[in-house]
């Protein structure tokens, strides 16, 4: 059932045993250690090892990304939700290898950890055989696809340039695939529409051209970040409808990043919830959705506007502001903003970092530091029922 | 229309000024010592006289179907495009208009080329090594490529390369005169306004460069697996060639006051020399042709550049 087992902590936590990872250390609890010093390559799809990216800045460096491991299966859609800064992108441009490639200047991005794909480790790999697996094993749907597209090209010319990265084809062939790929994703006329340029496009068609073009390789990972962000409410359900379909017919590995749990509830088998670079809870989406263990997944839950709620009623924000990712917060990074920041004795929110600890059943795993039982009634008792 | 509307403008211009300035034509014409008969003969030869619209007339009429100046029996016929007579040297205007473009387009041509190929090559490389002493070197000379006028680098290389070092002979010759002679006499000058002109593409280059490869685009490109190379030179330089052909439109109209400078360093028989030497000389028929030959040159480089645009964007593009 789930996909989601490892946690990205090197402390020892109470999860259970993931059957993929081989021999475990005497301590046999340890995963964080297991998942960093190299240990042999995981039987899942995809798996992400502590995963951290850092940026040198003037300011500082920034820790976009401190810490995260999760782990998808084929055919399945793992859903990252976070506010803006979380790492959700940057998330995403790691497991591409964006952040490596034409990187020019000095300041380069710090990179640690290890991305499995397929058996294969990315981040220590060269640099050229991840290129060859972008576009072809990993294929990525940005948020806006008008600056995604490039408005000198027309559509069908930057769609069978994808397929011809990868596909020894003449430019007939290609285009006669590009065709065939607008014609999936629904786009009407597509042997005229193939010579349109992206300003000819509706906001919806770019992202169905934008859909096409990563998938005309057959990938076996989709990334869509923000894949519905710039578009209408109309056009968003036809777009995540088409994600769907498409994910059934070729069986596609789907992380879908966003700041909108209604996305991700139609879609996601999993959840990850990301704040300040780390995941603060994971797990099965529906286990997330209806029994979320952690404060900010309640405060996500209720900022997000609902059809079946009275409509008097005010959506209530997640109080101050994300925090700064060259100073996080010490000890859990949500205390300041956390409205039960004092319920677990002696301060601990404030010194110590909560590691992932299972929490509720089936694979749900939470870093907080309240214990299970405060935080059901607080769940149960005081936000669930305003909801 | 626009080049009818210049050429009028310029015409009035000219005709005005004088009229204002006090300075009679004719008597520009004549010379100093002149009786008041001859003057009034070069008056009616050139009629003079006649108000300033019927002068416009006779001049565009000249210019299409040629025009004969006469002075009771003395009659001289200037066959189209007639731009008359010089005041100075009494020779039509132009041949000496046709023989002095080609220099013109020559230098501004090569220029052009030179300054593209090394200000935008600078500029692509200097944004792709941002923040290294190439960088900073590059962005150093051209500094000092904006802030060095013509006659201190022009004069500088011909004393180095020609009158030191000998390398070359900087005497004109006509590209079908002798072709080696010609790309020789030229090089100097050719570096020295492409030096100019290199600067501001590279910085312009660089700068825009280094915007489009934070588009969302250059990502994608990425995302699709291109290799490096083909997202730089197909997909990041496709987008740096617009504001180029902007200032390109731009500098190609100021190029002619460029030409000036370098023509008068060193002594090409060009369209720029020709006006320097006519201004000195008030001598208003071929300032009249230079200005005319000018606007031309303007308006078409403009033309082409334009016409490229729509190549270039298809969002320009109409219909």
């Amino acid at each position: 059932m789930t996909d989601i087992e490892k946690s990205g902590t090197a402390k020892p936590a109470k999860l259970d045993k993931p059957e993929t990872t081989g021999d475990l250390p005497a301590t046999g609890t340890a995963l964080g250690e297991v998942a960093a010093a190299g240990s042999p390559a995981p039987t899942a799809f995809l798996e992400v090892r502590d995963l951290k990216v850092h940026f040198p800045t003037d300011d500082g460096l920034v820790k976009s990304v401190d810490g995260l491991s999760f782990r998808l299966e084929k055919g399945k859609t793992l859903g990252i939700v976070g506010e803006s800064g979380s790492g959700k992108s940057v998330t995403s441009l790691g497991i591409m290898g964006l952040h490596t490639a034409g990187q020019y200047g000095r300041r380069k991005a710090q990179i640690s950890g290890e991305i499995w794909l397929n058996g294969q480790e990315l981040l220590g790999a060269d640099p050229d055989e991840v290129r060859k697996l972008r576009g072809r094993e990993i294929a990525m749907i940005f948020q806006d696809p008008l600056s995604a597209l490039h408005p000198y090209y027309t559509i069908g010319r930057q769609i069978s340039e994808a397929y011809r990265v990868h596909h020894d084809v003449t430019k007939d062939v290609a285009r006669k695939r590009a065709v065939e790929m607008l014609d999936r994703v629904g786009i009407p006329q597509p042997d005229k529409r193939v010579d349109s340029y992206p300003h000819e496009f509706s906001g919806g068609m770019r992202q169905r051209a934008m859909i096409a073009m990563s998938l005309v390789n057959n990938p076996e990972l989709l990334i869509a970040d923000e894949p519905t962000t710039a578009l209408d409410v109309t056009v968003q359900a036809q777009i995540l409808d088409l994600i769907r379909d498409l994910q059934k017919e070729f069986g596609s590995a789907v992380i879908i990043i966003t700041h909108d749990l209604g996305v991700v509830a139609e879609l996601a088998d999993d959840l990850l919830v990301m704040y300040g670079g780390r995941c603060v809870e994971r797990g099965p989406a529906e286990k997330v959705f209806y029994e979320p263990q952690h404060p900010y997944t309640w405060g996500l839950l209720g900022s997000m506007p609902r059809i079946d709620r009275d409509q008097t009623e005010r959506l209530i924000p997640v109080k101050g502001s994300p925090p700064s990712l060259i100073n996080i917060p010490s000890g859990c990074a949500f205390h300041p903003r956390c409205p039960y920041a004092d319920v677990p004795k002696d301060n601990i929110t404030r010194t110590e970092r909560p590691e992932l600890r299972e929490a509720g059943s089936g694979n749900h795993f939470s870093a907080c530091h309240m214990t299970q039982e405060e935080r059901t009634r607080i769940w149960t008792e005081e936000i669930a029922p305003k909801l | 229309m626009m080049l009818l509307v210049v050429t009028l403008t310029t015409f009035a211009i000219f005709f005005m000024i004088p009229k204002w300035a006090g300075s009679d034509p004719a008597l520009l014409f004549v010379g100093k010592q002149s009786d008041p008969e001859a003057i009034e003969g070069i008056r009616q030869k050139l009629s003079l006289d006649d108000p300033l619209l019927v002068q416009f007339w006779h001049f565009i009429e000249g210019l299409f179907a040629g025009r004969d100046y006469a002075n009771g029996n003395d009659v001289t016929h200037c066959p189209a495009p007639c731009f008359g007579y010089s005041f100075r040297t009494e020779q039509a205007v132009w041949p000496q208009l046709t023989d002095a473009m080609p220099v013109t387009l020559s230098l501004a041509a090569g220029a052009c080329v030179l300054w593209l190929v090394g200000g935008v090559t600078a500029g692509v490389v200097s944004a792709l090594r941002r923040g290294t002493l190439w960088d900073r070197a590059a962005m150093g000379v051209a500094l000092a490529g904006v802030s060095l006028p013509i006659y201190f680098t022009g004069l500088l290389s011909l004393a180095i390369f020609s009158y030191q070092l000998n390398w070359v002979d900087v005497d004109y010759q006509g590209i079908t005169d002798d072709p080696a002679m010609w790309f020789q006499s030229l090089i100097l000058p050719w570096i020295t306004l492409a030096f100019l002109y290199a600067a501001t593409y590279a910085r312009l280059t660089r700068a825009t460069m280094l915007e489009i490869m934070g588009e969302d685009y250059i990502r994608t490109a990425r995302a699709k697996g291109l290799r490096e190379r083909v997202v730089i030179g197909r997909h990041a330089m496709r987008s740096t060639w617009t504001p180029i052909l902007t200032l390109l439109g731009l500098d190609l109209g100021a190029l002619l006051g460029g030409a000036v400078l370098t023509e008068s360093t060193y002594n090409l028989p060009g369209l720029g020399r020709l006006a320097v030497t006519a201004i000195s000389n008030k001598d208003l028929p071929v300032i009249l042709g230079v200005t005319l030959m000018a606007a031309l040159f303007i308006v078409v480089a403009n033309l082409i550049v334009d016409l490229l645009y729509a190549v270039v964007d298809p969002r320009v593009r109409l219909g």
